[in-house]
């Protein structure tokens, strides 16, 4: 009797932590719900979960992918509704409005457990809210400057240390007859990643964060003085007219064709820009350049989720597929060039060889020592984004109405976080 | 004898009670699945959403009973001239504006009204917009107000003018995209005044000519009148065309340039259903306002209707 007891303990904890094929087989149904509509990212996602379907024969895996944009509003019908057993989603403040409506499940277990505490260490934050995690990354991707290399050398101009050379090279190149910054403001979030790089080199990531929740005045100095600097780049004319007619898409042709020279983006206009025809060559990547030399460099670097909606009927295969997905191994094929192309989050994988990925995770893991930043619309309230991005377009059209803008997200600001 | 005379009478209507009652029962009947689908999908909602205007909800939670903040809310957006104002001043340029196609369908029915070779190929031209959908016309006129190889600025360079950003800047915005709206809208007044056109009455336009009638006052005095069905029909479809604006916009600004485009009905949706929209509370407060507008002409049309049947009774 003792023995069998024993038995029993010893199974119980070793199939606690075996990974993989190895433990009980798991049956039944799993529904997936995806937003990873662009090709790539679709073919990538059936990809791996093909290959888990294959160390689980007896599951029935039956995946929905859902239009990008489409998904961001229906995600709360069907995990009110009909809810599947793993969704994809994004960290940080993006979470909130689920988590506190109690419809993602606490996952903090997963992150007790050493393959993934150790291995995913780097953004156990982003996944955190009231001390407990809520779901799991499987990708990210540095932000930054991507400029026309060759103009640049055209221009005999060097990528810029500080904030005076950063205004300097635009000052060069609008001399040339070009604009700096090409972007395409239509849908508001591409003027948030320059407020977040203005403000974080203005007054450093805490400060920066402080803002988001809403614990800062919007007409507060320091906040006019990440205004002031943007400005100088709109008196400048550094970015390209009618911006606030184009999506970021259509944004881009201006840089393929040298109208302007620089993109402040994610990684992911890199593909689009080398589609375009752009080589390797003439296409580079600096980190946005220091303004106030007192505070340390902080980045955004958005993180792609998995969660599994608390109403999910197959929880236990859940887990296993989020085990599955940051294992070492999926992260580095997951993420690799000819997938997502995009920076593992499993501290194990190894980066694709790709110019772009190599600078961005260098910059990530060494070169951002005030932290690290999700992105605007993640780090803010959803409300407290979109009356703020909306004020960031406003600006950069009409830099004259800064004050009523203020005032305006000041009273935003009161009754959002009251 | 009476007893009997009374069961007599019982026995000869053995009808059942409802082939007795049927001519009484039967239109209700009919009319049930309508009248329930009536009741549950349009009052019933109407009440639910002014029901939701009195709480917080951010649509997943527990909604929170604050009574009339929400209102409060719109109220001060309002005086500070924020997101509500722009919104309901945009609403009552459009409902103005839009019935421009009125008189626009009108002349193109009576430019349409003759017969000669083809006519019928060109009377399906000036509907083909009408026909195609209202998300195509808006990526369309998107396309033709582009800052950079829009047509609008290519044809304004002709004669020296422009380039303007029609669909990026806030004073021309509502305007570009009521153009736009109106393009599909003509050309469906058109139809209903060609169908009104048929019905004219030779006889009164040929006594119209022997009194000496003719060109602008023979159309005032003749024909306008005799469209009269036709007029109220477009002036019904071209008020509800202009509240439920909201396709345009989403399609060529989703609200922008920083939301000068807005009506009611998109800022309903932005604050309470679209991506960093969760004030459930407040769309629905936006909601009732739209509601009490649109309630203004629901009482007109169905005064005037009710005034009409009575006339012809």
């Amino acid at each position: 009797m003792r023995s069998i007891l024993k038995a029993s303990a010893a199974a119980l904890v070793l199939s606690a932590f075996a990974v993989g094929p190895a433990t009980a087989e798991l049956t039944g149904d799993l529904k997936i719900f995806l937003d990873t509509s662009n090709p790539a990212p679709r073919a990538t996602m059936e990809k791996i979960i093909g290959d888990f379907q294959a160390l689980h024969p007896d599951l029935n895996i039956e995946t929905t992918v859902i239009d990008r944009e489409e998904y961001k509003t229906q995600i709360r019908n069907f995990l009110t509704a009909n809810p599947p057993d793993v969704a994809t989603w994004y960290a940080a403040n993006r979470m909130a409005p689920y988590v506190n409506a109690n419809l993602f499940e606490d996952v903090s277990d997963l992150w007790q457990e050493p393959a993934i505490a150790d291995n995913l260490a780097s953004t156990k934050g982003a996944m955190t809210i009231d001390g407990k995690q809520w779901g799991v990354p499987y990708t990210y991707y540095q932000w930054g400057v991507y400029y026309r290399k060759d103009i640049y050398e055209e221009l005999g101009l060097s990528e810029p240390a500080n904030w005076d050379e950063f205004k300097a090279n635009c000052q060069a190149i609008i001399d040339s007859g070009r604009k700096c910054y090409t972007i395409g403001t239509k849908f508001l979030w591409t003027a948030g990643g320059w407020f977040d790089y203005l403000n974080m080199r203005t007054n450093g990531f805490d400060f920066h964060m402080a803002l988001a929740g809403g614990e800062i005045s919007w007409e507060d100095d320091r906040v006019k003085q990440t205004f002031a600097n943007w400005r100088e780049l709109i008196d400048m004319g550094g970015y390209i007219d009618n911006h606030q007619t184009y999506s970021w898409q259509e944004a881009l042709p201006f840089m393929v064709s040298g109208d302007a020279v620089y993109y402040l983006m994610g990684n992911f206009a890199v593909a689009p820009l080398r589609d375009a025809g752009l080589t390797d060559d003439q296409l580079d990547f600096y980190q946005f350049p220091a303004i106030n030399p007192d505070v340390e460099l902080a980045e955004d670097a958005p993180t792609d989720t998995f969660h599994i909606p608390a109403n999910a009927a197959n929880k236990e295969a859940a887990r296993e597929f989020l085990r599955f997905v940051v294992s070492a191994d999926v992260q580095t094929e997951i993420n690799n060039g000819d997938n997502l192309g995009q920076l593992p989050v499993n501290s194990q994988s190894s980066v694709d060889d790709d110019k772009f990925l190599n600078e961005g995770f260098a910059m990530l893991s060494s070169n951002s020592p005030g932290g690290v930043a999700q992105f605007w619309d993640r780090d803010a309230p959803a409300e407290m984004a979109k009356v703020s991005m909306e004020g960031f377009q406003e600006f950069m059209v009409k830099p004259d109405n800064l004050d009523r803008i203020l005032a305006k997200l000041e009273r935003a600001r009161k009754r959002i976080y009251e | 004898m009476v007893d009997v005379t009374a069961r007599q009478a019982a026995a000869l209507d053995t009808r059942s009670w409802f082939r007795r009652n049927q001519i009484a029962i039967m239109p209700w009947l009919f009319l049930a699945p309508g009248v329930l689908f009536f009741l549950f999908y349009v009052i019933f909602p109407i009440f639910q959403s002014f029901n939701i205007s009195l709480y917080e909800w951010d649509g997943l939670g527990q909604p929170e009973y604050i009574g009339f903040a929400n209102y409060e809310d719109l109220y001060w957006e309002f005086v500070d001239r924020d997101a509500f104002f722009v919104s309901l001043t945009n609403n009552l340029l459009w409902l103005l504006l839009y019935l421009l196609a009125i008189p626009a369908g009108l002349f193109i029915a009576l430019f349409l009204n003759q017969t000669v070779v083809g006519i019928r190929l060109y009377k399906s031209l000036f509907f083909f917009p009408f026909v195609i959908s209202q998300v195509v016309v808006g990526l369309v006129f998107t396309w033709f107000y582009d800052p950079t190889f829009g047509l609008l600025n290519t044809m304004l360079a002709w004669v020296g003018l422009g380039p303007i950003n029609v669909l990026g800047d806030e004073r021309f915005v509502t305007y570009g995209i009521i153009a736009a709206g109106l393009w599909p809208q003509t050309a469906y007044c058109m139809i209903l005044y060609l169908t009104g056109l048929n019905a004219v009455d030779p006889e009164q336009i040929e006594a119209g000519r022997l009194d000496g009638a003719k060109g602008w006052r023979m159309l005032w005095f003749i024909i306008v009148p005799q469209l009269a069905p036709a007029t109220f029909i477009a002036f019904v479809v071209t008020i509800i065309g202009a509240l439920r604006s909201f396709d345009f916009i989403a399609v060529m600004t989703q609200g922008g340039p920083f939301g000068s485009s807005r009506v009611l009905a998109f800022y309903m949706f932005e604050v309470a259903l679209s991506e960093y929209g969760f004030r459930m509370g407040y769309g629905a407060a936006i909601a009732v306002v739209l509601f009490l507008i649109m309630l203004c002409f629901i009482a007109y049309f169905l005064w005037s209707m009710y005034r009409d049947e009575k006339r012809a009774r």
